[in-house]
């Protein structure tokens, strides 16, 4: 990298030719250039304040061997992608995530979205129902349908995916702590709709660590909940093997505030940790392994987003394959769902975040993601309107069919700046490996609060730059302008609480009591004595036991998560 | 007198975890001299307005991005004047619609504060209001 002449060593040592190359271009070209014509800024950085440097060559990925390190797409190492035909084989998944009021405000939006040409679903819960209290909780008041779908019983799931066929759509949750409440529910809609478990493909979230790490949306303490996500990888290897079960989530990471290379380093550590878990508890690697997929975030520094998806390829299939031991190519391959950078988006001027979803969609399509959601341009001040989210999902349909980048597959593979920033993140995830692996692991580091503390610096940091005018944000700290507001934006009806509260007592009123709490007794059995706790799980909400139920059953054997200060 | 310092409680109601807001305002509040107690996640307005009474705190900031803010910051304001804390700001940050912080503001929340609001404007505001009345 050639950053600034200054600080250019004395001393050479042995020089290649193309370092040669690069100093006789320095000397004669540039200099004369820059005496002349300072550049800009005395530093260029990116979004995640890591500095670039002026120009890319040969010089810079002299250490990159293509055999070895770049390769051919559907090989190892896979940094070109895991299909060897790119997207000119099948587009990525246009999977927008959607979600608010009562289920049936939420099945009216997706089934517009697919008469819109959307290709996969994705659900957004409720606060409660990601906290794993129903409508009726007195914890619930303020919050019922507020950022998502409120769902407290089957009785709510059964009108969510009321016409939509379970067999042949497929669907991601975006749920954690209770992910396994909610994957029982599911299951049970399907099975009422004649699904055969053995053709549901779908995605969980069911990423707990990051919870812990980043968006801190927890119930239990750490290891039982660790623990319920082994049990729905068992369950689903052998019972619903084309769903996965986990989805490893960096996209929350950086929302929080981590910088990219944080995002990459711990969002695969968190997979390593899952992988680890899945071993111990008796599962074979390449069983498991390859229904486990990765959610990236993509924000706004186009070449720095496209270089940590390379890398996260490059990084999983060497860690499956050396680490662990696999031999079935599809371990090695990581497979992701991007979705644009929702703190990246403005209240001010809010049309400009239209073009920072198109620019930021783009680098997840160039790095070669499965799915993507792209957000909606009022997302920073509700959520999205029906026209928003129409506009957010033609984006992605102008990128796929017009701007012919899904032609070729890696278009930038062999850019010197691309693969030279793909080997330097490769290289700071491991380094951060390395410290997290001493500490004992991810559960050991979060426990001592290391992640956590990483994020919230690179988060302030990143603040104190904004402030600074360092980092421009266009409307916020520059081209500001007075405006006029009157943007039309999503108003959550204030009824959605009586509405679920009333659905939630009918279906109280139906069930067969006995049936829930010998199923809740069950299934507090098996959470005490270990084992899988899937089973009792699905029997109950079949049952017509709630979300608060099954999870107040969990609370009353694994305790509560108490975050410790730091 | 001696000078004393600001102090501000910065809370996070509701059952939202999203938590960078409240951790960067605090830091940013710390590093501007004041003094900052942060609450840590889902407290109640019971509890947020306990905790203000016993810290003795000249502003409560209250970061909410979930749309509960309706339900959740006027009782906040209520109960912080029933413990007799009449001064005592109440500052909102997050992703709050227009035609709420008009409401909110009736109800006696002092300042609300949407997202690419600079800490500097946030210390400015503390200043000025909390330096007035001293």
């Amino acid at each position: 990298m050639r950053s600034d002449l200054s600080l250019m060593p004395e001393t050479k040592e042995i020089t290649s030719p193309e370092q040669a190359s690069a100093e006789r271009w320095e000397r004669e070209t540039l200099e004369p250039v820059l005496k002349k014509r300072p550049e800009r800024k005395r530093r260029f950085e990116t979004v995640s304040l890591d500095e670039v440097g002026r120009l890319y060559t040969p010089a810079d990925v002299e250490g990159i061997d293509f055999e070895r390190d770049t390769a051919f797409p559907g090989e190892f190492p896979y940094t070109r992608g895991i299909h060897p035909t790119g997207y000119r084989g099948k587009l990525w998944t246009m999977r927008q995530f959607a979600g608010f009021g009562t289920p049936e405000e939420t099945n009216a939006r997706f089934k517009y979205l697919m008469a819109q040409g959307q290709t996969g679903l994705s659900v957004a819960y409720d606060l409660p129902t990601l906290m794993g209290y129903d409508a009726d909780s007195p914890l619930s008041e303020g919050e019922v349908g507020k950022c998502g779908v409120a769902v407290s019983s089957l009785a709510d799931m059964e009108v969510l995916f009321d016409g939509i066929p379970l067999e042949e759509v497929t669907v991601s949750q975006t749920i954690n702590a209770p992910a396994s409440v909610l994957l029982a529910m599911y299951l049970v809609v399907a099975e009422k709709q004649g699904a055969d478990f053995s053709k549901i493909s779908g995605t969980l979230q069911n990423d707990i660590l990051k919870e812990y790490i980043a968006q801190k949306e927890w119930i239990y303490p750490i290891r039982p909940a660790m623990k319920l996500v082994v049990d729905t990888f068992e369950f689903c290897t052998r019972h619903v093997p084309k769903y996965n079960p986990i989805s490893v989530s960096g996209y929350h990471i950086r929302e929080a505030g981590s910088t990219a290379l944080q995002e990459l380093a711990f969002t695969l550590r968190d997979g390593i940790e899952y992988v680890q878990w899945g071993v111990d508890a008796g599962l074979d690697v390449d069983e498991f392994v390859p229904r486990i997929s990765f959610f990236f975030n993509a924000h706004n520094d186009f070449f720095e987003e496209i270089a940590k998806y390379r890398a996260a390829r490059r990084i999983w299939s060497r860690v499956m394959r050396e680490r662990f031991g696999a031999r079935d190519p599809r371990t090695m391959q990581l497979r992701f769902h991007t979705q644009t950078a929702g703190v990246s988006l403005t209240v001010q001027q809010p049309l400009n975040n239209i073009i920072r979803v198109a620019v930021q969609a783009l680098a997840g399509v160039l790095g070669g993601t499965q799915s993507l959601h792209t957000d909606a341009y009022d997302e920073a001040l509700a959520l999205p309107t029906d026209k928003a989210a129409l506009i957010a999902l033609r984006t992605q349909q102008i990128i796929a069919e017009e701007t012919g980048v899904a032609n070729t597959v890696d278009p930038l593979g062999g850019s010197y700046f691309v693969e030279s920033l793909t080997k330097k993140m490769e290289d700071g995830a491991l380094d951060y490996f390395d410290k997290i692996d001493s500490m004992g692991g991810m559960v050991e580091a979060i426990e001592k609060g290391f992640p956590q503390r990483e994020i919230q610096e690179s988060a302030y940091q990143y603040q104190k730059s904004v402030e600074r005018g360092d980092q421009t944000i266009v409307g916020v700290n520059k081209y500001v302008m007075d405006e006029s507001d009157g943007m039309p934006i999503l108003v959550i009806n204030e009824g959605v609480r009586d509405q679920q509260v009333q659905r939630l007592e009918r279906a109280k009123a139906r069930r067969d009591a006995g049936a829930v709490s010998n199923a809740l007794e069950k299934l507090k059995r098996a959470a005490s004595d270990g084992d899988n706790t899937m089973p009792a799980t699905i029997e109950a909400v079949r049952a017509y036991a709630t979300l608060g139920e099954v999870c107040d059953a969990l609370r009353d054997v694994y305790g509560l998560y108490e975050e410790p200060a730091f | 007198m001696a000078e004393r310092k600001i102090r501000v409680l910065v809370a996070k109601p509701g059952l939202d975890g999203h938590d960078r807001g409240a951790k960067v305002i605090a830091r940013a509040l710390r590093d501007a001299g004041m003094e900052v107690i942060y609450t840590g996640l889902r407290q109640t307005p019971e509890m947020i307005a306990a905790a203000a009474l016993q810290e003795d705190v000249d502003a409560v900031g209250v970061s909410i991005l979930s749309g509960a803010h309706n339900t959740l910051c006027p009782r906040i304001v209520q109960l912080l004047r029933e413990r007799g804390m009449d001064d005592c700001l109440v500052l909102v940050g997050g992703i709050i619609p227009q035609e709420d912080i008009t409401r909110l503001k009736e109800q006696g929340v002092s300042e609300v504060f949407l997202p690419g609001t600079s800490t500097e404007d946030i210390v400015r505001f503390l200043r000025e209001r909390v330096g007035a009345r001293a």
